[in-house]
């Protein structure tokens, strides 16, 4: 294990791959590996999550971004998230097949793409990739995007595990009414309506816009774009990087960061699948496994 | 706790038809697997290159165009030119049997013709992840017998 760490902090893919799927099994802790984790001036990101509903064209949009980011010489890593089958633990990870800027010969040493399934998580986003991006970035990675799940309004994960959000809309995605209403929106730093080449996506703009307006200087920006038809890429990449965070809802993300730890403390307990087993079986009331997960902290993740 | 496996399927060369491989990616995902899709029309540098990035243990290559005497052996070396050794590959589609005693020695552990049931597919995933020379690097005694 020592040499793959070597190797992967030396640029060895190969290395990298295999020390992220330790990191993501939870066979190696980030803090036995990297003992000081980097410390990046609050005014700069390193980790941006990218979010929004199924369909709106996010995976898409990311690697028009990424191509461009990876064009300017930009080191540039995405994290996929998608579901895994609630029921079986499988998952069909098909955010690649929409990737062009990982088979292009003249970028992609300077992009990595790792898919990955949401697992024993509740949320959009996993929080081991909270570790994942921070072992990218020390071997030499300077962006880590966290593309997550599809996700309705009330899923703000993505929250805990980056230091960016972007949200990405689609046009005609409801009434004036879907900009006013609480939720993910509140905690975008930018805002993205993607497929700008249909029609209402200028209104839905507009709308959000004319919401956000109300915020006064805090508001975020919202711009038009579309992967696909390459609109309003080159300002979306030059925006995103230089990018603030808009420093609203700093209680909510504090929120999600509790609760997703506490959340990833009860999956990986050693005792996780035990009680779980227990708990179909009815020999184990849900009082009781909390009290099982929650006794001691074996976290093997830091 | 035991993770699941991280399988990519991928259809090298020019072939646009992907029915068969999204079945069995379904099948492997059905079975509690990570399945990573790379899509249609990957050359065989693409596809290893998703498998280092991704960290599979397995790699299945679906062809129906009848390039898999070429391909498929490629995608073989350019995988021991890697280093990806371990990575267990097997492949499917319409593969005529006189042609799969030359996959079977480049490294390839299985061939399933149309007709394959599912389940026969994940019994050869068991048995090969159980296996520790499976990879397509390593000793070249083993190969999975198919019923179709």
């Amino acid at each position: 294990m020592a040499d793959e760490l070597q190797q992967a902090l030396g640029g060895d893919r190969r290395a990298l791959a295999r020390m992220l799927s330790m990191i993501e099994n939870g066979s190696i802790s980030l803090s036995d590996i990297l003992p000081e984790p980097p410390s990046i001036e609050s005014n700069s990101w390193t980790t941006m999550a990218i979010t929004g509903a199924p369909g709106v064209g996010k995976s898409v949009l990311v690697d028009a971004l990424m191509s461009r980011w990876a064009g300017q010489g930009l080191r540039v890593a995405l994290l996929a998230v998608d579901p895994s089958s609630p029921r079986t633990g499988g998952a069909l990870l098909g955010d690649r097949v929409r990737m062009t800027s990982v088979d292009d010969p003249a970028i992609n040493e300077r992009v990595y793409v790792r898919s990955i399934a949401t697992r024993s998580s509740s949320g959009s986003v996993p929080l081991i990739v909270e570790d994942m991006a921070a072992f990218l970035l020390a071997c030499g990675w300077q962006y880590v995007l966290i593309e997550t799940v599809g996700s309705g309004q009330a899923e703000l994960r993505c929250a805990a595990v980056a230091d960016r959000i972007v949200v990405v809309e689609g046009p005609a995605r409801g009434d004036g009414i879907q900009a006013e209403k609480a939720g993910l929106l509140e905690l975008a730093d930018v805002v993205l309506v993607n497929k700008a080449d249909l029609d209402g996506a200028e209104r839905h703009a507009g709308e959000l816009r004319e919401s956000y307006a109300l915020d006064g200087d805090e508001a975020p920006e919202v711009m038009l774009t579309s992967g696909l038809k390459n609109i309003g890429i080159e300002e979306a990449a030059h925006a995103l990087l230089q990018l603030k965070s808009s420093g609203r809802a700093v209680r909510a993300r504090m929120r999600e960061r509790l609760l997703g730890r506490h959340e990833r403390r009860l999956v990986l307990h050693p005792s996780y699948n035990t009680v779980m087993n227990r708990l179909c079986e009815g020999t184990l009331d849900i009082e009781e496994a909390l009290l099982e997960l929650q006794g001691e902290n074996h976290e093997r993740t830091g | 706790m035991d993770q699941p496996l991280r399988i990519v399927v991928a259809k090298p060369g020019l072939d646009g038809h992907d029915r068969g491989a999204k079945v069995v990616a379904r099948a492997l995902r059905d079975a509690g697997h990570e399945v990573i899709y790379t899509g249609l029309r990957r050359t065989s540098q693409q596809i290893v290159d998703t498998v280092r990035d991704e960290d599979a243990r397995f790699l299945g290559l679906s062809s129906l165009s009848g390039a898999h005497a070429h391909l498929f052996p490629q995608v073989c070396e350019k995988l021991r030119e890697a280093g990806l050794d371990d990575v267990i590959v097997f492949g499917g589609g319409i593969i005529p049997q006189e042609d799969r005693r030359a996959l079977h020695d480049v490294g390839i552990r299985a061939v399933f013709g149309p007709g394959t049931p599912t389940a026969e597919i994940l019994e050869f995933i068991t048995e090969a992840s159980g296996r520790d020379n499976a990879g397509v690097g390593q000793s070249n005694e083993w190969h999975w017998e198919s019923s179709a």
